[in-house]
Formats: structure tokens, sequence, C-alpha cells
């Protein structure tokens, strides 16, 4: 049984880590904001799920077009990134305008609410177009970086299998690595990065300091939901396929390892979403190893959802993150 | 000419009249009509009118249980349409019970609860296991399936059974908050969802993913309840007692200590309530009445399976709540039967009016927007607009006013002399 799971292991490892990648990335977006409003950003699954819908539609219209296969897809995968980032970036900070905004004095409850709804609509007006313009809400776009790759693991050491993974899975991996590190730079070394973690800190003080609360807040909601969307398409591009309903689920998990690392902390949500991405293919693919055939990989959600809960009962603060004392 | 009209409405006996001819106009046209669904609507808005006139409380209630036990059945009874009407309104008692559980546990304990839904499959489950021959795969003893009588037994088993469920629950979440447990109760509600979808192997517990048929119906005196009518008589009792319950403990000692806790857990707290027990008691009482109304789901459909247990029947009872009215009994009653009927009768007829309007080639609507699709984005929007525009729902929170002059006056007072 050991053995199984360690000849499995190199395959296991390639599907979590892109499956962790598109975790972090989305994460990210859960926790500048949570870090900045205290807030739930629920709608933020669905601003992924439209950015795959963007991107997908932005594909196939480029696809369609004639001098589409002069260039290479490398630059049109990147042309589509950067036109979809923008479109959800600016979707996002249309939400925080209408639905948050106006809501800041008011109870916590009530903006959660609001999020909730707010997915909701969005959920249904993209499998209105969708079905509008396909004929069926579930969309598949067109197939690029399909070549595989083998991975001779076995030339390592003999207990291992070979794995096999898709060119898009060294693409997703390495744009997620740059969104990464290019958001870690701007929170840390810019003057708008700044000025995000001065509001972060302590909202009235740093309006004091003559700070547009306003503006940082409307931004971080552009540059998490720009990184949402951009990870919609890198989801598109990997999976394939692509239904109006993968954002709440997958918006879910993603929070689940922004908790895991400790929310409000960026490196955090992104060890903790590669982190979540491997134990949950992990979990996947040896749960029924594990238990003897008992339990199939259709528990995997309620694996994430259990370390969820015991994450959140044990180092409330995450695995990174340093607690906090309750302020009365 | 206004004044007068509105003196004249002010008057119990001309409210009375009007009220009087309102009810026979419609329930005479409901019992007449072969199928008026705007008949039976407006009758039963009848119990809202009544909620607002200027009559005695226990006038009010008489007057609503002749409505629902004798005038609503029997007007309804007139046309071929009988079965579906009283379907729509077991469904609408059904949801109004549930709403008023998590009413308790969102609206008056403030607690965020998004996995509402599974305490109602815990009380459905644990009826259809035992009324199937479902129980004797991992139950040795005892014959089963159980009779239809074992029923009534298990609306109470059920509400026992939700309640320890949503103790459960409540131990882990208590030392999360806010917008956590609203993550931790959402997980919850899946796990519990995933659980009866996939408790086939090893053991079959659940049925899996093919759900459990044909359970026993209830008996009672030996009379088998099948049809809907009979269903709608249970749902009612069932109600009121759940309306009694609630009312007796929004005005009780746990019911100030929920609101308290609502409105600030720390003062709450210092002012010496329990915060633990406070809490536990409002997702355990909560998840009890979801419970017993999932008995009664379970064996009105006879077939239940994982399909009805998903998150969007927990945002469903959310929105019954937050429509409402968060915290106001009145108002959630009102939320759930209007999201209800919206549901179930609303969207389902403009949808058959859109589709004959589409065949008749009159106008040409494509199938993705046909109403009955449209349900999640109406919910949406109706989520959005009342939290940002009416954030305390159509019929607002009251708090029980006390005349402190009055209170004074009626008991005796020990320090009325005053030594100055």
């Amino acid at each position: 049984m050991f053995l199984e799971m360690v000849q499995s292991l190199p395959q296991v490892l390639i599907d979590g880590l892109t499956l962790g990648a598109v975790y972090a990335v989305v994460a990210l977006g859960y926790t500048m904001v949570y870090g900045i409003l205290q807030l739930i950003n629920f709608a933020h699954g669905e601003i992924f799920m439209s950015g795959a819908f963007i991107g997908t539609a932005l594909f196939i219209l480029i696809m369609g077009m004639s001098w589409a296969s002069a260039i290479p897809q490398i630059i049109v995968l990147i042309l589509v990134l950067v036109v979809t980032a923008c479109i959800t970036g600016v979707l996002g900070m249309g939400i925080e305008r209408v639905a948050y905004r106006p809501l800041r004095s008011a109870p916590r409850l009530i903006p959660l609410i609001t999020a909730i709804g707010i997915s909701f609509v969005l959920q249904d007006v993209v499998r209105f177009i969708a079905e509008l313009s396909y004929g069926n809400y579930i969309v598949t776009g067109p197939s690029m970086f399909r070549d595989q790759i083998t991975f001779k693991a076995s030339s390592i050491s003999s207990v291992f299998n070979d794995a096999s993974f898709k060119t898009s899975f060294l693409i997703v991996l390495v744009i997620a690595v740059i969104l990464m590190l290019s958001l870690d730079y701007f929170v840390n070394k810019t003057k708008w990065g700044t000025a995000m973690r001065a509001v972060a800190l302590d909202r009235d003080t740093a309006a004091l300091m003559s700070i547009n609360v306003n503006k940082v807040i409307s931004i971080t909601f552009f540059i998490g939901s720009a990184l949402g969307g951009a990870t919609g398409v890198l989801f598109a591009v990997q999976y394939g396929t692509i239904d109006p309903f993968i954002g709440f689920i997958l918006g879910m998990k993603a929070f689940i390892a922004a908790v895991l690392g400790g929310i409000g902390n960026i490196r955090g949500a992104m060890f903790g979403g590669l982190l979540l991405g491997v134990l949950e293919m992990f979990a996947s693919s040896n749960l029924s190893l594990l238990t003897g055939g008992v339990f199939g990989a259709e528990y995997k959600d309620v694996f994430a959802f259990s370390i969820l809960i015991l994450v959140l009962i044990f180092k409330p603060e995450g695995l990174l993150g340093k607690p906090v004392a309750e302020k009365v | 000419m206004k004044g007068k009209w509105t003196l004249f409405l002010q008057q119990k006996w001309s409210q009375l009249i009007l009220f009087t001819l309102f009810i026979v106009v419609t329930s005479s046209a409901l019992y007449f009509s072969k199928k008026s669904v705007i008949a039976f609507l407006l009758l039963l808005s009848s119990l809202l009118i009544l909620h607002y006139m200027n009559l005695k409380n226990l006038t009010k209630w008489i007057m609503a249980a002749a409505l629902l036990f004798i005038l609503i059945p029997f007007a309804s009874s007139g046309g071929p349409a009988f079965h579906s009407y009283m379907e729509v309104a077991t469904m609408v008692g059904i949801y109004v019970s549930m709403a008023l559980g998590l009413n308790i546990v969102v609206g008056m304990a403030g607690l965020l609860d998004l996995g509402f839904v599974a305490f109602f499959a815990v009380g459905a489950y644990s009826y259809s296991i035992f009324a199937t021959s479902q129980a004797s795969n991992f139950m040795p003893f005892g014959t089963y399936p159980l009779g239809g009588e074992s029923f009534w037994m298990f609306l109470i088993i059920g509400g026992i059974v939700a309640a320890i469920a949503g103790v459960l629950i409540g131990i882990p979440v208590l030392r999360v908050k806010g917008d956590y447990l609203a993550i931790v109760t959402l997980g919850f509600g899946e796990i519990i969802r995933i659980l009866f979808n996939n408790a086939d192997r090893p053991v079959n517990f659940t049925g899996g993913a093919m759900g459990i048929s044909s359970i026993a119906p209830p008996k009672i005196f030996g009379f088998e309840l099948v049809f809907p009518n009979h269903f709608y008589f249970v749902t009612l009792v069932i109600l009121l007692f759940t309306l009694f319950a609630v009312n007796r403990l929004e005005q009780s000692k746990l019911g100030r200590s929920w609101k308290a806790v609502r409105e600030n857990e720390i003062a709450a707290q210092a002012m010496g309530i329990p915060l633990v027990k406070t809490k536990l008691m409002a997702f355990a009482l909560g998840a009890s009445f979801s419970g017993v109304m999932g008995v009664v789901f379970a064996a009105k459909q006879a077939f239940i399976d994982p399909t009805s247990f998903t998150l969007m029947e927990s945002f469903t009872i959310l929105v019954m709540v937050v429509l409402g009215g968060m915290g106001s009994v009145p108002g959630v009653i009102l939320g759930a039967a209007v999201v209800t009927i919206l549901n179930l009768q609303v969207l389902t007829e403009l949808t058959n009016w859109v589709n004959q309007l589409t065949n008749t080639g009159i106008i040409s609507i494509p199938q993705a927007l046909s109403p009955s699709k449209m349900q999640k984005f109406i919910f949406g929007a109706i989520l959005v607009a009342f939290a940002l525009y009416r954030p305390k729902g159509l019929i607002p929170a009251k708090n029980k006013i006390f005349d402190a002059s009055k209170l004074k006056s009626e008991t005796p007072q020990k320090n009325s002399v005053r030594t100055d």
C-alpha cells in the first residue's frame, strides 16, 4: 500500500501543484480584501468563473479570425490574460462600489448577504449569456497547449512511476508564479502597496495620514479581481470545460487555502493554496487506498472542509499568521 | 373625502365587513373557477390583511385558524386543481416552519448559518431510513420497515436528532465568529450532503445518490395519509405548535439573551449571559424545527435523495428570512410564503404562459431566459436590494415595548416613599 502511494507521488505532485497554483492565486483575492475590509468577498469565486468565461469567449473569437494562426499561441494567451484581467478587475471594482461601499458601517452580516446575492446574480447572468450564445451553458474552449510531456521520475529512483503532464501545466504554473511574485513586489515595495498595508492596519489613521481610503480599497478590489479573472483563464486553458457553477466551490476551496495560510497574509495565501492543492490531490488519489476502499475520491471535499474546521479550531490565525488580540 | 375614508377604515366593524366581503369574493371565486391561481393567492393574502387589522390578538388567531383549517381547504376543493393548491400550501407550511427555525439562529442570535438544510436532511433521512427496509442493512434486530404509525413518534425523534446535529455543529463552531461561522456552516452542510450522497458503501445507510424510495405513508387510527390535503393538516398543526413555541421563546429569558448576544457578544457576556449555552440552544432549537419538517417532507414525497438538500436550499431559506425581516416572526412567515409561492407557482405559471406565447408565435423568448430558470437571479437581486435598501425586511422586527410608568403603577412599590 505504501509502495503504491510512493509510486503515484510524482503524478500527484504535478496535478496537485497545478490545482494548488489556481487555489493560491484565487486565495490572494480573498486574503487582500479580507486584510483591508475584514469582509469575505463571497463573489470572488464568481469573478474567477467570469474570468474563465470571458477568456474562453476571447479565445474562441481570436481563433476564429484568419490571422490568428500566424501568431504564436503564447502571445494569444498573454493578450487574453491581460484583457480578461482588466475586465474582471473593473467588474470587481463595480461590485465593491455597488454592494459593499454603501454598507461599510452596517453590521457585518449584511455585506455578507449582499456578497452571496451578487454571486448568484453573476452566476445566472453568465449562464444566460453563455446559453444564449452557445445554446448550452457548459462551454468547451479551443484546445491549446495539449502536447503531452513525460516526466521520467523512474530515472531518478526506481520507486516512482513516470508522470505525464500537458504543456499547459507548465504555463499555468509559470504564469501563476509570475502573478504571485509581482503582487508580492507590488504590496511590499511600491507606494500604493504601502498605502494598502496602511489601510489594512488601521483605516481611520490611514485616512488621517492623507491616504485616500476609498481609492485604495477600489485598487485592492481591482487587483484581487484581476488576479482572479486571470486565474480563471488559466483554469479554462488547463481543464478545457467550464460551466457557470465552478466558481462557488472553487472559491470556497481558495478561501480555505487563505485561512490555512493565515487570512490577511499574502505569502500565507500562496503557501496555503499550494499546500491545499497537493493535499487534496493526494487525498483524492489515495483515500480509498488508505481506508481500504471504504472512502473514495468523492470524499475529497469533505477532506478540504475538515481541514478548514480543524485549522479554525486549533490555529485560527493560520499557519503563517500571527495571533491578534481582540479589541474591545 | 379622503379623511372620512381613512376614518371609516380605522373602524373595527368596517374593517370586519370589508374583510368578510373580500374573503367571500375570493373564496367563491376559487371554489367555482376550474383553476385560478390568482384567487388562491388572494385568499392566502387575506391572512396578511388579518395581520394588519385593528383587532384583538385572540380574535385574529381564531379567525386565522378558521381560515386555515376550514375555509382554505374547502374553497380550493372546488376544482380539479385541489391537490396542486394543497401541495403548494403544504410546502409553504414546511418552509415557514424551517424559516422560523433559521430565524432563531440568524435573526435572533445573529449567527449566520449557511448549511441549515443539513438539519432538514437529517430529519428527512431519520424517518425514511426506518420507514423503508433500508434500516435492515445495519440494524440486525427489529423488523423493518416500521409501520406508518411510527411517523408520529418520528416527528419527535427527527426533531431530537436534528437538535443533536445542531449541537454537534455548534460545538466546534463556537470558537469562530461572524464570517468564519458562515463558511464553516456552509462546509458542514456540504459535508452532510456528500455523506448522504455516498453512504451506500460499504454499508448501505442512505441509498447513496439513488435516494430512498417508497417511504411508508403515515397512518392515524388505521387511516393512511397519502394525499396532499392530508399532509396540509399535519403541517398546519405542527406549524401552529412551532408558532406558539417561537412566540414564547422570543419573550423568554433565552430569547432576550439571543438578542443580547446578537447585538454585542462581549457586553452580553459581561452581563452574565452564558455565551456557549445560549449559542448552542439557538443552534439546537433552530435545527429541531427543521428536523421535524424534514420528517413531514420525507413522508409527503415518499422519496428523497440528496438533490433535495443542496446549498441552494439553504440559501432559499436564508432569502426567506432576509426578505421577511431578520428576527421578525410575522415577517419571516410572509417571506417564506412569498418565496415558496414565487418558486412553486408564480415562476412555473409564468414559464407555462411564456411557452404558450412562444408556441403560438406571438413573441419568442429564448429557452435560456425562461422564468423558471431565473430563480437564482431573482434571489440574488432580492438579497442585494433588501440588504441595501431595506435591511430590516418587509415586516421589520419589533421589540415588545413596556410602558415604564404603567408597570410601576401595577406593581406594588417598595421604595416609593422617598427620603428627600
